[in-house]
């Protein structure tokens, strides 16, 4: 029951990713990577976690910062958000990733909260993050999922044993943008596409991305298929700050004289990941921009949703939501 | 009567030091050899302690001390513990570590070796009230203040109804008054409404969290700690501690808010005390944020059901209501008692029968919480209103001034009167600053899925009491000293209250002294700091104080000057003869004076009816000065009311439930305005907290397990600076009342429940008139009304998002 009190850890802070290796090598299963912290924190001073000893990735050289690529832009993993927000290159091409970085938590967690932390951070399901021993714990029961579990923040979408959502708010303009993830391990360097990197329980109960024991997010890639595309993006949650999504859209769609080229509109809050809503692009590719075709959206977006008890009131929102991506974007 | 400096804007001589960060909060203290400790919560909801092992706690370097609840006075049930081997909410305090720094004390607490026996637990007051159904203690299921601790069930009630979804009316309360002739209320009636209806519960915030410094040094026991009130917490505290009152040394400068959770004294505040007792060191006790929404109380929440009767015109005919309230496992505050009050005084039912009944839960301890009980129900009675307004074609303004209490307005089954009201006034100059009819026209105006909502609530609290004790003294260098008890909850209005002394003496405000914050300076007993009464009460305290002062000063300047007391008057702090103000005695030679004459003139001989904790005060004092020291004697004859009016403007997204607030005014009834900034921050900052209690906030527990969902600023969501509006306006009617010499009621409750009732108004305003028969109103509740689906919650059921 002790919460708000750390446990004593070492930190470390390597300036280089072969020292971070080092590190992650020597503590094993005691060491945690903490990027801004903000969610690592929150796990340490609940007890919940107590790592032996917390690696803190911001003085490793390179993993901050914005470079212009061949096909687009490279962000560091490290790049706080507000620094996200303010950068003039990715404002001009990529607004859907500004505009969903403006609306994380609060100013004051955006200052210090990195794009890498955001898109790695944990499921905020209160059954788990009050240490229960539920599934994604390494227990064999979800609390949540059960006949009078407090479900209303839960998901729609690809339960399996656990019913937790993705809670981060840049994950799913990411994946609209058809970003690439850059994970390096003292293996080397693996470039993982958004889509995959988050995954479901149905993949691996006990993580919400591909990150494997020894890898670190240095960097993430965004190609230039949707620079400057038509964006939108919306998070609906109870406050209008310091909250996270009940259910957001990201929309990035290829607009040609009125007419939607293509399209790539994703939900949060919805599923264990940023869910793809694939019939609802498929339904409006080739079409013309407008209400009519935003409502044949909608009737696709919320195919298969399974609600529990608490949280049917996500289906008329994501529906609402992809109507207004698709009409407004 | 004009006044100079009451309806005057002034800087309280508190501020610098919170804008500037010197203010010293309970936590800031430090002394030589101080410990800190930290406290051990249950991890279940219903349990009894079999073992507690902490040799190896206390075995660890570091380590100094423990507590348990055989080391503390053991609270007569169902009061809360301090410490307790028979928890019964998640985390309610069993032991305390003390070590040098509070890592080492938390790295202790994870080696307590603890054997809980879990029991059964109960959430929801009516499963407790089943035939069969658990109690949340040993000895009783039912208690609260003024009902003793009992086991009541409802034997032959028909609970089908719940399945219905109405709350069933025939089990036994232990509450029920009745005036009025109920059944030809509701046959006179043009429309009845019989509704079921949910409140929440929800925590405090207080930004300060609740520590406490504490040791003892000469027989004293030395405790710092942050209360809303001064010296009325002082006997709780000695209780808890089992010493003398006369044995404390209580500092409470600055309090970080309370919100009536920090009223009077509570038992977290004498576990550092103890500890330091029996280790022989100081022992600072911090609370964390997370420990707040477990021992910080919360509101009662309700399960309630209403009929409600009204004539074609909109006056409410009969009342019939009927409240179970959620009170955590100690009984908690009677939220309940105030609500029939409330409904009683605000409506004016020509006929109303109340019952209700208050149930112990295995959630956190209940607490008062600004507005209690009052605030709940208005979010109930409102939408009624709007309701009744809609279906009898009637305007949702006029309803409200038509049913207002006036000056000779009764209320409640002992049918009390009213000091002074004036709701309908207060109605009328809100409405007209907010432009109601023009806002009116707005209402259901649609820009694409948005759409606008108007709203109109009402609030009330009691406003004020009578009989404490006002301490003042003029010293001999000519200085005014004013010695106030009340607390600083962090209103200012320990200092607008203390500036009646300044006025009745004529005295210049910048050479005032308010003494305050430590009990060494000699405080007055005075009431807590809660309760919408600070103005009321201590105005007529301090009053007292200073016309006893006023005249031994006219009395002094005669004995000096030739004449009688009522040749002379008061001005720029001398006593002059009216017929010849040059003939004048300064305060200081009269305050030198009355030192020379002792007796009633330096404190030396008291009034036989202050009360000891004064008297002890005045004692001190004596010889030191012009000593004017009086009980408030002044006669009072009915209940002083708060009553408060808010005017919202929103605009509401149909397809994500999400809607901006665009304008907010409150206007307030609370007699004559003796600090206007300090009353415009309260009107605006009670809004906020209502645009919280109407929209946001409520306890969420899992009912399987009995576990607390938000416990957290972030989980438990008070409204941020971008969900209240940036500007908000306010009026006030700023008629005296004529039971307060200087005209004031207090004001700081309904500010709350006028924005949170309003809220809703506008809320189903915007769905067309939409009935919520549960608050608060969340986003997701609303996507529901408006695509048509129903919501999730089962009747009655309580503790939901």
């Amino acid at each position: 029951m002790l919460k708000d009190m750390m446990t004593r850890f070492e930190l470390y802070r390597p300036t280089a990713l072969a020292d971070a290796y080092e590190l992650i090598d020597q503590f094993g299963a005691g060491a945690w990577l903490m990027a801004g912290g903000q969610d690592s924190l929150d796990w340490f001073k609940d007890r919940a976690k107590q790592p032996r000893a917390v690696i803190e990735l911001s003085q490793i050289e390179g993993m901050t910062g914005v470079r212009e690529t061949a096909d687009g832009v490279e962000i560091g993993a490290l790049t706080t958000l507000a620094e996200i927000e303010e950068n003039a290159l990715v404002r001009e091409r990529y607004g859907l990733l500004v505009s969903a970085a403006s609306h994380v938590a609060s100013p004051q967690i955006r200052n210090v909260g990195t794009i890498g932390g955001n898109l790695c951070q944990d499921t905020r399901c209160w059954y788990y993050r009050a240490g229960l021993s539920c599934y994604r714990a390494g227990g064999n029961i979800c609390y949540a999922d059960s006949p009078e579990g407090m479900n209303r923040e839960h998901c729609l979408f690809g339960a399996s044993r656990c019913v937790a959502v993705s809670p981060s708010d840049t994950a799913p303009a990411l994946v609209a943008l058809d970003a690439s993830m850059v994970v390096s391990s003292r293996k080397g360097e693996r470039v993982v596409r958004a889509e995959r990197f988050f995954v479901g329980p149905d993949v691996d109960i006990q993580r919400m991305t591909a990150l494997q024991p020894g890898e670190i997010l240095t960097a993430i890639r965004i190609p230039s298929a949707f620079s400057s595309a038509n964006f939108y993006f919306e998070k609906v949650a109870e406050r209008k700050t310091w909250d996270f999504a009940l259910v957001s859209v990201a929309a990035a769609l290829r607009i040609e004289s009125g007419t939607i080229r293509d399209a790539r509109i994703v939900c949060g809050g919805v599923e264990c990941r940023p869910r793809r809503m694939r019939d609802a692009e498929d339904a409006i590719r080739g079409r013309e921009q407008n209400a009519e075709t935003a409502g044949a959206a909608a009737r696709r977006s919320a195919g298969g949703a399974r609600p529990l008890r608490y949280n049917e009131y996500k289906i008329p929102l994501v529906e609402n939501l992809v109507t207004r991506a698709v009409r407004d974007a | 009567m004009a006044f100079k400096l009451i309806g005057e804007n002034f800087i309280p001589p508190d501020l610098h030091g919170k804008v500037t960060g010197k203010a010293k909060y309970a936590e800031d203290f430090r002394v030589e050899g101080m410990v800190f400790c930290k406290m051990l919560g249950s991890p279940m909801p219903n349990a009894r302690v079999v073992r507690i092992d902490a040799s190896e706690a206390l075995a660890m370097e570091g380590v100094v001390g423990i507590l348990t609840a055989d080391d503390v006075p053991e609270m007569p049930s169902p009061q809360q513990p301090i410490l307790t081997n028979r928890p019964t909410y998640v985390g309610e305090p069993i032991l305390a570590i003390a070590a040098v720094d509070e890592t080492t004390a938390a790295d202790a607490l994870d080696r307590i070796r603890l054997e809980l026996e879990p029991l059964p637990f109960v959430i929801d007051p009516l499963d407790s009230l089943k035939p069969s159904g658990p109690n949340a203690r040993d000895d009783g299921n039912v208690a609260n203040m003024g009902i003793p601790l009992q086991e009541l069930k409802w034997g032959s009630t028909d609970f089908s109804e719940l399945a219905d979804g109405r709350l069933p009316m025939d089990g036994q309360p232990v509450l029920d008054w009745t005036y009025g002739d109920i059944e030809r209320g509701f046959a006179d009636a043009a429309i009845v409404y019989d509704e079921t209806f949910v409140t929440a519960s929800n925590a405090h915030h207080s930004m300060e969290p609740r520590s406490t410094l504490s040791y003892w040094e000469n027989g004293k026991c030395f405790v710092y700690g942050s209360t809303q009130s001064q010296t009325f917490i002082m006997p709780m505290l000695a209780g808890y501690l089992g010493i003398d009152v006369a044995d404390i040394v209580y500092i409470s400068e600055y309090c970080g808010g309370g919100f009536g959770s920090k009223g009077v004294a509570y038992p977290s505040m004498a576990v550092p005390a103890h500890m330091s007792k029996k280790i022989g060191r100081p022992v600072m006790l911090r609370i964390t944020r997370a420990e707040e929404y477990f021992i910080g109380s919360n509101r009662g929440g309700f399960q309630g059901r209403i009929k409600i009767g009204f004539g074609k015109g909109g006056k409410v005919s009969a009342v019939d209501l009927y409240v179970v309230q959620s009170c955590g496992p100690n009984g908690g505050f009677p939220d309940f008692d105030s609500a029939g009050h409330a409904v009683s005084l605000c409506y004016q039912p020509a006929a109303m029968r109340y019952r209700a009944v208050p149930v112990l839960t295995n959630t956190p301890p209940g607490g008062a919480q600004r507005g209690p009980g009052q605030n709940q129900i208005a979010m109930v009675m409102e939408p009624l209103l709007d309701r009744a307004a809609r279906d009898l074609g009637v305007d949702r303004l006029a309803i409200r001034r038509l049913n207002s209490p006036k000056n000779d307005s009764l209320f409640g089954g002992e049918q009390h009167g009213v000091t002074s009201a004036y709701q309908d006034e207060g109605l009328g100059k809100g409405a007209e600053r907010f432009g109601w009819a023009d806002k009116l026209r707005r209402s259901g105006e649609r820009n694409g899925s948005k759409v606008i909502g108007i709203g109109v609530g009402q609030a009330y609290h009691e406003a004020g009491a009578a009989g404490f004790d006002g301490l003042v003294r003029i010293a001999p260098d000519g200085r005014l000293h004013i010695h106030t008890g009340i607390g600083n909850l962090g209103t200012y209005s320990y200092a607008a209250t203390s500036r009646v002394v300044a006025e009745v003496l004529q005295c210049d405000w910048e050479r005032c002294v308010i003494e305050r914050g430590d009990s060494r300076k000699h405080l007055p007993w005075n009431f807590g700091q809660f309760g919408s009464n600070t103005s009321f009460t201590m105005s007529r305290s301090n009053h007292a104080a200073a016309v006893d002062a006023r005249n031994k000063l006219l009395e002094i300047a005669a004995d000096m000057l030739g004449g009688s007391p009522e040749d002379f008057e008061l001005g720029d702090e001398t006593v002059f003869a009216k017929a010849e103000p040059r003939r004048n005695v300064s305060f200081a030679a009269a305050a030198r004076r009355a030192v020379e004459l002792g007796g009633r003139y330096d404190g030396h001989e008291l009034p036989e009816d202050l009360n000891p904790i004064t008297r002890a005060s005045a004692v001190a004092l004596a010889g030191t000065g012009l000593v004017g020291v009086a009980k408030d004697n002044y006669p009072i004859s009915a209940t002083p009311v708060a009553l408060a009016a808010g005017f919202i403007m929103i605009e509401l997204d149909l397809e994500t439930g999400v809607y901006e607030i665009l304008e907010y005014n409150g206007a307030i009834d609370c007699g004559t305005v003796i600090h206007p900034l300090s009353l415009a921050n309260q009107v605006k900052g009670g809004a906020v907290m209502g645009i919280g209690l109407g929209g946001l906030e409520r306890l969420v527990y899992d009912p399987q397990n009995g576990l607390p969902a938000n416990v957290g600023l972030y989980q438990s969501k008070p409204p941020s600076y971008l969900d209240v509006p940036s500007h908000m306006g306010w009026d006030a009617v700023g008629i005296a009342d004529p039971q307060n010499p200087v005209g004031v009621r207090g004001m700081g409750e309904p500010v709350m429940g006028c924005a949170a009732s309003a809220l809703i108004c506008a809320i189903s305003d915007a769905l067309g008139g939409h009935y919520f028969n549960r608050t608060p109103i969340t986003c997701e509740m609303i996507v529901n009304a408006a695509s048509g689906r129903p919501q999730p919650h089962r009747p009655l059921q309580v503790f939901t998002f």
